[in-house]
């Protein structure tokens, strides 16, 4: 499709969200914008992943709107290709389960009319060549997606929600601003192919790295930027938490993606560094913090912070290799990343959609008051299983190959020369692997407390399935994320026009090696298959079961549980979440949290009720940002006593002012 | 041909590890005994257990799910797929390039999570307890693992065991300081996993303290089989591990006759004697850590191998 195809796509989004505000019956104001959204942006998944695969040319397309010496420059290339298809194809899903969930919402327009504007301007943002199209189009899905944060703002919580997410967005933004303005530098042309051809004779790249790490990162939900994320994120309708979850931190991915890998120019040997420690912290305080909730929802988003600093681990790996000239390691790390970026948007979708039916069906977004819902939501369950499997990387399913791509990548490592990545990387490698082991501990808990056990509530004893739409969404991204961790060469290879456009090189072929395996650098050093393993457990589960109830006993009993003699039928005394937790708190305390434990226990004989009570601090929270919102505030105050002066008051501090400006410049010049 | 020897070889491999797996145990459990100058039970007990077990009708609590049932096979089947891709009597592995040792081990935490799942499924406070504090452990021992084999792959410049297991044959690998830290973090590693002691007590089931046993409680008949089977598996993989990492003589290699493949059969028994022996002689020796003191327990092999990796890094010949 050519790049024209595009902009009406995001024109006819626009449209839609206008024909929203048209005054009709709620229901089919549902249908219309949902189905509108999957229709334009099915196409455009189409268009783009065709672009992709078929590695088309790139395209290019200037139009006379905007600033009038920049016009608005817009430009298709693989990168943007690939990050398209994430999108459209993340926003179709979302889109199609709306179609189901979006009946259930109580104010349709708080969300109808923003959610194709959200749409629209994620993909501008990728489509954009030039600094004024793309901080337009960014700042306008920060907009869109916080009007959507707040459309349930009467939820205790949710108006800071979206205070501290536009507050966060703002500076982030800003800082993004900041970064185009030092790469257009003296010249001052503001299009992508005029910094692209300045790279050489930039000064100040570290800054704009930094910038570049702060305002794309504190969209992503790097750490310590991503305070704002497990506020807002579960405060949206699930399928727009999905999109924030799934779609929009990738946005932010390709915002850094195409500042520093693309236009910034040559790495620097010291580039690595922050990236690789930025991204390995927040790994781990995700995955730490994300097991010390109980809100479902909330679990995910700090499990979306842990896996963007997957990302960003395999892409400080690929800084580091690129500056030391290694390429075709820079390129492992590199797929590595995008690897996890297509992942990442397949099973967070998945895991928000699973959380979004449970709401329906239970009202309920706090695991202790669930339970029990794999017997009542059978579908729901299996689909949230998958989800749960693959983040949590186990084979066969993808989490398990990105992640053990840029385990290869780490045993590449040994050749750089700068000391720093050598000492740095083998610990990168440790907190890697600490974040996956917590990611698996934490979706044990999700899956176990929410769908396995005895229901701990009503709502969740009543429980049953939800619509046909969400279903088939869930069942459709669960598949994929199945198909993804079995034939993974099919996707390294259709990354490869992307990896050479960023690197100047790629991983081999993969589609050459017999059975569909994988072998990043050669096959004596590693190799994985993930149709093997997939069919050698299925076969050998298979092959048990059978000749079990052939050959021995295939008879049932169904009885209550034994509980070593003692069965108790009270669901409350099953684990809770937070009891759960408990071993993984007491030893990981001060890792970015504190949590202390109080339990006030009668004496025998005594008859009040015994009493414990768990609090957690946010360390990050505590000691970063409150003091910084402690500053503002207090200066706000004291400028706040400038409003209640008289009016002599005033006339003598504006001649002050007058007098003072006016000296200035007399020494000034 | 050597397709054709090679398939032979995996498929003996397959049977080799999945035939001895419940003899080890026993043999542990007679050792152990004798230890204690007691008769200890028969070394074929095991084996009795499991048929026994097999035979008998299952009883499935009313509260769980088909998740309940369903774990048994999965546990076993991802158990034994690892299994069979360590070598141990000969590295010409048919299917050894189809999951490496990175592979291996999450194959293992794939095992994990479904039992852990499982052990949730009923309902009870038990399971609950026991999931919960094997996650635990598998925070600290998981990434242990990787660091430990991100020291073994840097020395031998590959993930793929066969590979491995052939260079640590060759006299390229020589005596190094960080084969001697990962060799100490993967027998910590691998006491824990299998929940020996000091870690959890195996012939325990009605302490509190226990962790893999709470798991299984509410198991029996033949679901219970799978899951004592792939326990005796799990100790049969860690075991064979060991022994091709850094012990690999007898090791057949690729395209060997008959007698080495044979010669490499009895070594392997023998180093599966050796292990049990000193399995056997270690927990007799030593009590049962408190839950809490098991990750300062397992977090010295997480120092080890993140140490022996940092050597790797820093010179290519420590």
């Amino acid at each position: 499709m050519p790049l024209p195809g595009y902009l009406i796509g995001v024109a006819a989004l626009l449209v839609l969200a206008l024909t929203a505000l048209l005054p009709r019956r709620i229901r089919s104001g549902t249908v219309v914008i949902y189905g509108g959204s999957l229709v334009v942006t099915a196409v455009l998944f189409a268009a783009a992943a065709w672009h992709l695969l078929a590695n088309a040319a790139g395209l290019s397309l200037s139009l006379p709107l905007g600033v009038p010496w920049l016009g608005a420059n817009f430009r298709l290339d693989a990168l943007s290709a690939f990050i398209l298809v994430v999108i459209d194809f993340g926003a179709a899903a979302a889109s199609y389960y709306a179609l189901g969930y979006g009946r259930h919402e109580h104010e349709p327009m708080r969300v109808l009319p923003f959610y194709p504007v959200f749409l629209a301007a994620m993909n501008l943002v990728v489509l954009a060549d030039d600094a004024f199209a793309f901080l337009l189009s960014w700042e306008m899905m920060s907009l869109a997606s916080w009007a959507l944060v707040m459309s349930h703002h009467q939820v205790p919580g949710n108006a800071r929600a979206g205070y501290v997410y536009i507050v966060m967005a703002s500076i982030g933004t800003f800082a993004l601003l900041m970064a185009f303005g030092l790469m257009a530098g003296d010249i001052g042309d503001y299009t992508f192919a005029a910094m692209r051809a300045h790279a050489s004779e930039r000064t100040a790249t570290g800054v704009v790295l930094a910038l570049a790490l702060f305002g794309a990162g504190s969209k992503a939900g790097l750490a310590p930027f991503h305070v704002w994320l497990p506020l807002a994120h579960p405060a949206a309708p699930s399928h727009v938490s999905a999109l924030m979850s799934g779609v929009m931190t990738k946005v932010a991915v390709y915002g850094f993606l195409r500042i520093v890998f693309d236009l910034l120019g040559t790495p620097v040997w010291w580039w690595g560094i922050p990236v690789l420690a930025t991204g390995a912290v927040t790994a781990v305080i995700g995955a730490l913090l994300g097991l010390m909730q109980n809100d479902l929802k909330r679990v995910l988003a700090y499990s979306t912070i842990e896996n963007i600093g997957v990302i960003f681990i395999a892409l400080g790996l690929a800084l580091g290799f690129q500056s030391h000239g290694y390429s075709a390691a820079a390129a492992l790390a590199l797929t590595a990343a995008l690897f996890h970026v297509l992942n990442h948007s397949l099973f967070k979708s998945l895991l928000f959609f699973g959380s979004g039916a449970l709401l329906t069906a239970t009202g309920e977004r706090n695991m202790a008051r669930l339970g029990g819902l794999l017997n009542r939501m059978p579908m729901t369950g299996l689909f949230m299983l998958v989800g749960c499997v693959a983040i949590s990387a186990l084979p066969p399913f993808n989490g398990f190959v990105s992640e053990w791509l840029a385990f290869q990548a780490i045993l590449l490592s040994p050749v750089l020369s700068s000391w720093a990545l050598k000492l740095m990387i083998p610990a990168v490698g440790a907190m890697l692997a600490l974040a996956a082991a917590l990611a698996g501990a934490a979706y044990v808990r999700v899956f176990g407390i929410a769908f396995l056990g005895r229901p701990r509530s009503d709502a969740a004893t009543n429980a049953t399935e939800v619509d046909r739409f969400s279903v088939t969404a869930m069942a459709a991204l669960g598949i994929l994320c199945l198909a993804a961790g079995v034939f993974p060469g099919v996707v390294i290879d259709a990354l490869e026009p992307l990896v050479r456009q960023l690197l100047g090189t790629a991983m081999a072929h993969q589609s050459q090696l017999g059975w569909l395996a994988i072998a990043p650098i050669a096959e004596s050093r590693s190799s994985y298959d993930g149709l093997l393993v997939f069919l050698f457990i299925t076969t050998s589960a298979l092959l048990a079961a059978v000749i079990i109830h052939r050959f021995a006993s295939d008879q049932t009993r169904i009885a209550p549980p034994w509980d070593c003699g003692f069965p108790q039928n009270d669901p409350a005394t099953q684990y809770t979440p937070e009891s759960f937790a408990q071993p993984v708190r007491r030893v990981f305390s001060g890792f970015g949290f504190a949590a202390s434990e109080a339990v006030d226990m009668p004496r025998p004989g005594d008859l009040r009720p015994a009493h414990f009570e768990l609090k957690l601090k946010d360390l990050i929270w505590d000691y970063g940002y409150q003091p910084v919102v402690n500053t503002v505030f207090g200066i706000a105050d004291a400028l706040n006593r400038l409003q209640f002066l008289t009016i002599r008051q005033y006339l003598s501090l504006v001649f002050a002012a007058l007098v003072f400006l006016l000296l200035a410049l007399a020494i000034w010049t | 041909m050597t397709i054709l020897g090679n398939l032979t070889i995996q498929i003996l491999q397959m049977l080799l590890v999945l035939l001895p797996a419940p003899l080890l145990i026993g043999f542990i459990r007679k050792v152990k005994a004798r230890l204690l100058r007691k008769k200890g039970p028969p070394l074929i007990q095991p084996y009795r257990d499991l048929i026994k077990l097999v035979g008998k009708e299952a009883v499935v609590a009313d509260s769980a799910s088909w998740l309940f049932r369903a774990v048994p096979y999965l546990v076993f089947a991802a158990t034994w797929v690892a299994a069979a891709l360590i070598p141990t009597f000969a590295t010409g592995l048919l299917f050894s390039w189809s999951a490496d040792l990175i592979a291996i081990i999450a194959l293992l935490g794939s095992a994990r999570f479904f039992l852990a799942l499982a052990g949730m499924d009923v309902g009870t406070g038990f399971g609950g307890l026991g999931s919960s504090r094997e996650m635990m452990f598998a925070t600290l021992a998981e990434p242990a693992m990787i660091m430990i084999v991100f020291a073994v792959a840097l020395i031998a410049g590959s993930t793929q065991l066969s590979y491995v297991a052939e260079f640590m044959l060759s006299p390229a690998v020589g005596l190094r300081v960080s084969l001697a830290l990962g060799l100490i973090g993967l027998v910590i590693v691998a006491i824990a996993e299998n929940a020996r002691i000091p870690v959890d007590n195996p012939a325990t089931h009605l302490e509190l303290t226990m962790v893999h046993e709470a798991m299984v409680l509410e198991y029996s008949g033949r679901h219970l089989a799978m899951i004592e089977l792939s326990a005796q598996l799990k100790l049969l993989l860690y075991v064979s591990l060991i022994a091709c990492l850094f012990l690999p003589w007898g090791l057949a290699p690729v395209g060997a006759g008959i007698g080495l493949h044979v010669f490499g059969i009895a070594a392997y028994f023998a180093k599966l004697a050796v292990a049990g022996v000193a399995l056997a002689v270690f927990e007799t020796s030593i009590a049962k850590m408190r839950v809490f003191r098991v990750p300062d327990f397992i977090g010295v092999a997480l120092m080890l191998g993140l140490l022996a990796t940092l050597l790797r890094f820093m010179s290519g010949s420590l």
